[in-house]
């Protein structure tokens, strides 16, 4: 019942020899960097703190509700951990859960666990804090500001772990990024809502019972540094997507041009804002889910805004 | 309900359970390292590798299916690569009747080569954490050097891990009682159930953080300084060499099979 495999959690096989190395090597760097800042800011309280946090957001995966069709939204937790403990906290508490589940679960693999740190805690943490952050400010400082800002913070962390998910994968010549992308792409995009409501309410009541835990992740030190981290990796992400690594395989791309419509024939997303994840004048199906998420992500931004702003002042 | 670490931990009597843990941990990385870099399509040498972990499975008295019945974690997985048989150029080796789609015998031989290895990495990692103690298994990533205090905050979470679990399950528990299925009546909507798990998870996370402040109170009365102090000093024995040894050469001569096929 704790073990709900997440299709985020990458298991060993599905990534090259090279790309395992590659991702082992960037988490060292940045929990290595997560360990410095957080032992700055909590000192000795670190070790019991971290860790408690760490089982709580292994726990709170346990709690769920029922979508439809057998599935059920729950938590992946990386965007809340940010919201209240800041990112590099929030890096080392998902560096601990991913561990574990990859350790003692199996859940993701042991050479992919350099990759899975980065995909469910550091970009997850990053962006949903400085999305959060930024709408935050945007909105205003009401409770309601707060949630809508969480909310649309969950939902991109989780877009962006599986866009990244899916160009690792993709590097990894296992699974080509034509189909790969808006797949992970279109189901996390139902599954990010699961995640923003559930972010969303947890924040809601931490500030009605107690608003003074969100000054730990206000005060949390490295903005500056940790903006430069985020997007540098993502764009670096991103730009690997488009080189000749990604398609050692070249005719992999062509062949789905050629077979048509396979992908709005094999994927029929339920929920999608935009239709199939593609913008009719864009034509590289890679492309156009990427400006899609932009899209998305602009949409649920301006979203939150404006039921966020409509919300607060109704409040008073 | 109750859940426990006992899930996941297998106690038998057995040599594998006695060796070193560093000895455990290296031999489940080289197992896992040598399956993904073998060339696609090297059966032989994947087999003798499902070999012998079937055999240390046995030899480990978790019987030969123990670890073949937890593997199937990693199975929604594979729908990630269920594209490739369909784009891999090469010869044709099946056609879906109905659809048209083309089948190449490269695109099969490479989906299959992905679900031996994530198979057999599954099935390592199954036997790592069933005859390895979870405290073993920390100090002897704290042996191999792995970054110390990341170490030690996985050694808190995991003692935490089962109380908050169980107290997850307390507060659904409480909510299943409090939401009966009533005729006529309709469910709430999915935005309603998702702020209310959301709240839910908030409480939890009220209660860890009262509960981690205790713990740091009762560490800092206890005399704690930030430093971690661990007696329990396992030392490798002629077994635990050769154990790794006999591990390394059967990867090493799995990978020069398959170079030489």
């Amino acid at each position: 019942m704790l073990l709900s495999p997440e299709p985020l959690h990458i298991p060993d096989g599905f990534l090259s020899p090279i790309m395992a190395f590659l991702g082992w090597l960037l988490a060292v760097i940045v929990v290595g960097i997560a360990l410095r800042q957080t032992r700055q800011q909590l000192g000795e309280r670190q070790v019991p703190l971290m860790g408690i946090l760490a089982a709580f957001i292994f726990a709170a995966q346990a709690i769920n509700f029922p979508v439809a069709a057998g599935t059920s939204g729950h938590l992946l937790g990386g965007a809340l951990a940010a919201i209240v403990m800041g990112p590099w906290a929030a890096t080392l508490i998902m560096t601990a859960v991913v561990s574990v589940q990859a350790f003692i679960f199996q859940d993701g693999g042991l050479l992919a666990l350099g990759w899975n740190i980065l995909n469910m805690g550091v970009l997850t943490a990053f962006t949903g804090y400085f999305s959060y952050r930024w709408l935050w400010g945007k909105i205003g400082s009401s409770t309601p500001a707060r949630v809508a800002a969480s909310f649309a913070a969950a939902w991109i962390s989780v877009e962006v772990g599986a866009l990244s998910t899916a160009i690792e994968l993709a590097l990894s010549n296992t699974s080509p990024l034509a189909i790969a992308l808006p797949a992970m792409v279109g189901v996390h995009a139902v599954i990010g809502i699961g995640e923003g409501l559930i972010t969303g309410g947890a924040v809601r009541i931490l500030q009605l019972s107690r608003p003074e835990v969100f000054e730990v992740g206000e005060s949390a030190p490295g903005k500056m540094g940790a903006t430069f981290i985020v997007c540098g990796l993502l764009l670096a992400i991103i730009l690997a997507a488009f080189s000749p690594l990604a398609s050692p395989n070249p005719d992999g791309l062509e062949f789905v041009a050629e077979q048509g419509d396979f992908l709005s024939r094999a994927l029929d997303p339920s929920i999608t804002i935009l239709p199939d994840y593609t913008v009719p004048f864009i034509k590289h199906p890679a492309t156009t889910t990427i400006f899609a998420v932009m899209l998305g992500t602009l949409l649920v931004f301006a979203l939150a805004l404006i039921i966020g702003r409509k919300a607060s002042r109704s409040e008073g | 309900m109750h859940i426990s670490i006992l899930d996941i931990y297998h106690a038998r009597e057995s040599l594998i359970h006695k060796l070193d843990p560093r000895v455990k941990i290296l031999a489940s990385f080289i197992i896992i390292l040598t399956t993904v870099i073998l060339p696609e399509g090297a059966w032989v040498s994947q087999g003798v590798l499902f070999g012998l972990l079937i055999l240390l499975s046995i030899s480990a008295r978790l019987g030969p299916f123990f670890t073949i019945r937890r593997a199937f974690i990693a199975l929604p997985f594979l729908l990630a690569a269920l594209p490739i048989p369909f784009l891999t150029s090469g010869p044709t080796a099946w056609v879906v009747p109905g659809l048209g789609w083309v089948v190449s015998s490269n695109g099969l031989i490479r989906f299959m080569t992905i679900l031996v290895r994530t198979w057999v990495a599954v099935q390592a990692g199954i036997l790592l954490s069933a005859t390895t103690e979870v405290s073993d298994l920390l100090w002897g990533l704290n042996a191999l050097r792995a970054p110390k205090l990341i170490v030690t905050i996985i050694g808190f979470m995991v003692r935490y891990l089962f109380i908050l679990a169980d107290e997850a399950l307390r507060m659904l528990r409480a909510r299943t009682s409090r939401s009966p299925k009533l005729a006529g009546v309709k469910r709430p909507g999915l935005i309603w159930q998702g702020r209310v798990a959301g709240m839910m998870v908030g409480n939890l996370f009220l209660r860890s953080l009262e509960r981690s402040e205790r713990v740091h109170a009762a560490m800092l009365s206890r005399g704690y300084d930030g430093e971690m102090r661990i007696f329990h000093q396992p030392s490798m024995k002629n077994l635990d060499w050769i154990m790794l040894l006999s591990i390394l050469s059967i990867a090493l001569s799995v990978i020069v099979l398959s170079l030489w096929s």
